[in-house]
């Protein structure tokens, strides 16, 4: 019950103090996907925030690696080739739509945005029937 | 404070949630999208995530400026358009693909595992072939 319910949920209230920290002194929707194509594919004259960000992001996992050597447990069966042809994909469409997770799925729907609502709900039903494709590729029960 | 320093605490706190929550466990986020197998773990966390930051912005959104800049930076667009559909579901069929978005990805290339490192390497490509396609696509924004 714990890692189904507790664990998220606390989980997920200190991912919203992250977000608040964000836009209460920095002013920011903190969206993960524009942050890294922004660092990588976009002239900024706009301060090293973006590489501060994820370079907490990385420490942070670099302490979540110590504390909890299993935080990192992988049993999904998605092999390398999978990931890289999922990471392209996730790379394209968040560039293309303006946002992932973070972006649309926590600072906009909590903003009530009209775009990260509608994103959303596209994200998450294409990511249901691209889990339900690969199971049924994969020959296992649908 | 400065910019920076708020941005490495967002950053580090963020990751330490996301790891908690079990979100750099890719088969608790397709276990998710998986109708046949569901874990609701991820509803939980976008709860706890949703109502501490729309909190938060109902406080400070009549702020005239954040704390440290002098106007804010928040998204104002409102158009729903074939773009942002599109993107949507690219970024979805990839999500569902791997069980990872971009913050738990980035967060797990910490693990040292090969997957997590192979996904941002093809992340990161993904948007460049993006920023290099995107003006020869049929949309007009």
């Amino acid at each position: 019950m714990n890692e189904l319910v507790l664990f998220p949920l606390i989980g997920g209230i200190l991912i919203g103090l992250a977000v608040t920290l964000m836009l209460v002194f920095n002013g920011r929707v903190t969206g993960i996907s524009g942050i890294l194509s922004e660092t990588f594919f976009a002239r900024k004259t706009d301060g090293r925030w973006r590489e501060a960000f994820l370079a907490g992001l990385i420490l942070g996992g670099v302490s979540l690696r110590f504390f909890g050597p299993s935080t990192f447990e992988n049993t999904s069966g998605r092999g390398v080739a999978a990931l890289i042809a999922a990471g392209f994909l996730v790379g394209f469409g968040t560039v293309m739509g303006n946002g992932c997770t973070s972006g649309h799925g926590i600072c906009g729907i909590s903003r009530l945005s009209a775009r990260s609502i509608v994103a959303t709900v596209v994200f998450i039903v294409f990511g249901v029937l691209s889990v339900a494709a690969f199971r049924l590729l994969q020959g296992g029960p649908t | 404070m400065n910019k920076e320093t708020i941005a490495f605490l967002s950053g580090l706190v963020f990751a330490l949630g996301l790891g908690l929550a079990g979100m750099t466990k890719p088969q608790n986020v397709i276990g998710f999208l998986d109708l046949a197998n569901w874990n609701l773990s991820l509803l939980f966390v976008m709860a706890g995530a949703v109502i501490v930051h729309g909190l938060s912005y109902l406080m400070v959104r009549k702020r005239p400026s954040p704390l440290l800049d002098r106007q804010w930076h928040l998204p104002t667009r409102k158009d729903i358009t074939p773009k942002l559909i599109i993107g949507a579901a690219l970024f979805g069929i990839g999500w569902g693909l791997g069980g990872y978005c971009p913050g738990p990805a980035v967060t797990a290339v910490a693990s040292g595992q090969t997957g997590p490192l192979a996904f941002v390497a093809a992340m990161i490509l993904g948007m460049f072939v993006y920023t290099r396609v995107e003006r020869h696509l049929p949309f007009k924004e």
